[in-house]
């Protein structure tokens, strides 16, 4: 009994400190994204930093599934798609006004929950293994539809549309004395930043949803759930409806991202909000992070957009540097990057096994 | 329920009714008619294999009968889920420990307590705000001596601890049935006492019914006031302990083990 106290208070020393780095990288990450505007005023920064945004809700809400409640989903794209083209299509009919926005937005988040409603109750009473198949399925079906419907979704080109003058570019948010934009820090207030602080705000707030749910009592069973489904029922909860509970839960999310990223984006297609590649994108950010832990989402969605966007950038800098070394430069030619992305994320799985938030932590359970 | 019933059933809580389940040609539980009182502890006794922690997966749902019907006070609920039963008041206790293992002891408690307060559907308010909760899921911690390990994930617990969390999990589920399947296997002589006094505390309580499956002989002439034998998955033999232990067949097929291996 005394060794296990011992042992527990050193793990316990150690989770502390791990939680303290968690933390402290949170609020770096919180801090520069919320800063985003002044700190990196480029456009391509921006795209980054909005990308980031939105992928730390899609994240957090499959991980709602896969690491809190042991529920695999390949559908999740399919929900992050509904919400955009949803809001996508209604922009384009209605023109660009926030009625469309709301009402488009709404339309993708009702057709969400219904279809999340409908997978959940006809197929949670299955093996984990069809589910996902049945999921699989669902999300293939939609893809299909979206490109055949090309008449509403613009097909494989996706859709381009305006969304409301607010968040327009030439929109001028504050004035100087000559009428001009104001530069704050050498950013512009202008619709770019509105729009960027609608997409801040917005996963903001989603994300502190799905904080105050996971510390919930529905948390905590969902939590039973993953642990032992057979107990979570022996004592008393209807499993079935808890999962699809958090199942239209999650889809409710991740539609509502979806809005997000096609009012950011003012373009929809497949490839930004529909494709399975994104689903990939979702999974590894997951297992980067670490499943079971809200703060996970946030430094999965960060290193992976990151690595994504300035991987390339960073190999052609080291491969002009090793210029005049034999074989160097071509492994690291920018073409290769996908390669080193791979060798990052084998790293990052052999070092972090549980994730980076979930190995940092080492929980020794909760209080 | 149209049946009429007898004056003497009226304390009934618990019957099971020609009980079967067969897997592929093998009837694990055979036929098995038997009813329980309130304010009665009952103990299951037979060899390995012999249908009786079966029998406790038919009563607590997780095994659906082939045949036979399961009723509780008036109400048939042979239909109803696992946690339907739970909620109606059926306790159970899991033989092979069967709890959440990365959650901490008192979050296991606290799940059980939540469960049997309805709370589970909340999701607008933090689970640490509900203190009630909390300091119910303690008592039943200090109950079964388990309040310094409640910090502790299930995982660092000792098997004998692991044994008195199944039970504290069964009381923080308040039911009128309490079935315990071997609640002492695998604690040592000074954690076993524990749990008996706490059964012995439920079996005062006249309108608490009590199954219990157990091995040990002691422990089952201590706390016994009825022992039924289930041999291949039939009611062989059911009465008062003095009766059913002497009888003949009981000592052929159950009590021939040698006496040591019996405690």
């Amino acid at each position: 009994m005394s060794d296990i106290a011992i042992d527990t208070t050193t793990d316990a020393a150690r989770g502390r400190t791990g939680r303290l780095i968690v933390y402290a990288i949170i609020g770096v990450i919180g801090i520069c994204l919320f800063l985003a505007p002044f700190l990196f005023p480029d456009v391509r920064s921006q795209e980054v930093a909005a990308r980031i945004c939105i992928f730390i809700v899609l994240v957090a809400s499959y991980d709602l599934l896969i690491g809190y409640t042991g529920i695999v989903s390949f559908a999740h794209t399919m929900f992050f798609g509904l919400g955009a083209y949803g809001t996508a299509i209604a922009l384009k009919l209605m023109g660009p006004g926030w009625d469309a926005i709301l009402l488009g937005g709404a339309l993708g988040l009702i057709v969400s929950l219904i279809l999340a409603a409908l997978v959940g109750l006809l197929s949670l009473r299955v093996k984990a293994i069809f589910f996902a198949m049945v999921t699989l399925a669902a999300a293939s079906v939609m893809a299909v539809m979206a490109s055949q419907f090309s008449d509403f979704t613009g097909g494989e080109d996706g859709i381009i549309y305006k969304v409301p003058k607010l968040f327009s570019p030439a929109t001028k948010l504050l004035t100087d004395e000559d009428g001009k934009v104001l530069r704050i820090f050498g950013a512009k207030a202008n619709g770019k930043m509105a729009a960027y602080y609608f997409v801040f705000f917005g996963s903001l707030v989603l994300y502190l949803i799905m904080l105050r749910i996971v510390a919930s009592p529905l948390g905590t069973v969902l939590e039973a759930i993953r642990e032992n489904e057979m107990r979570a029922e022996a004592l008393g909860y209807r499993v079935v409806l808890y999962r699809t509970a958090i199942f239209c839960i999650a889809a409710l999310i991740a539609a509502a991202a979806g809005i997000l990223r096609a009012v950011w984006l003012k373009y929809t297609g497949p490839e930004t909000s529909l494709s399975f590649a994104i689903m990939i994108d979702i999974l590894l950010m997951v297992v980067i992070g670490g499943m079971g832990t809200m703060t996970g989402a946030i430094i999965g969605a960060t290193l992976m957009s990151l690595a994504q966007f300035y991987l390339k950038d960073l190999m052609e800098v080291a491969s002009e540097a090793t210029a005049g070394i034999p074989l160097l430069p071509d492994l690291l030619a920018p073409d290769r990057w996908l390669l080193w992305l791979g060798v990052l994320f084998i790293l990052l799985v052999y070092f972090f096994p549980a994730g980076i938030v979930g190995t940092l932590n080492k929980k020794g359970g909760h209080p | 329920m149209s049946e009429t019933t007898v004056d003497a059933m009226t304390s009934v809580s618990l019957r099971t009714e020609d009980l079967t389940i067969r897997f592929g040609g093998h009837a694990a539980v055979n036929g098995v008619t038997c009813a329980f009182t309130a304010g009665e502890l009952t103990v299951i006794v037979g060899p390995n294999g012999a249908g009786k922690t079966t029998y406790f997966n038919l009563i607590s749902g997780q095994l659906r009968p082939s045949a036979g019907r399961i009723v509780k006070g008036d109400r048939d609920i042979t239909a109803l889920s696992a946690s339907a039963r739970a909620k109606s008041g059926i306790g159970r206790a899991f033989q092979l420990t069967n709890l959440f293992p990365q959650l901490s002891v008192l979050e296991n408690v606290r799940l059980a307590v939540q469960a049997q307060h309805g709370l589970g559907p909340v999701i607008l308010r933090s689970a640490r705000s509900f203190s009630n909760l909390r300091d119910e899921a303690y008592s039943y911690l200090e109950a079964t001596r388990l309040q310094a390990a409640a910090g502790l994930p299930v995982t660092a617990l000792p098997h004998g601890d692991q044994r008195k969390l199944e039970i504290a999990l069964l009381l923080a589920l308040k039911p009128d049935i309490f079935m315990f399947d071997e609640p002492t296997a695998g604690m040592s002589v000074d954690e076993a006492p524990v749990i008996l006094e706490l059964i012995e505390e439920i079996r005062k309580d006249t309108e608490k019914t009590v199954l219990l499956v157990e091995h040990k002989m002691d422990v089952v002439r201590s706390l016994a006031d009825r022992i039924i034998v289930l041999h291949n998955g039939e009611l062989v033999a059911d009465g008062n302990p003095d009766e059913v232990i002497a009888l003949p067949l009981v000592r052929d097929i159950y009590l021939g083990m040698p006496a040591e291996d019996a405690v």
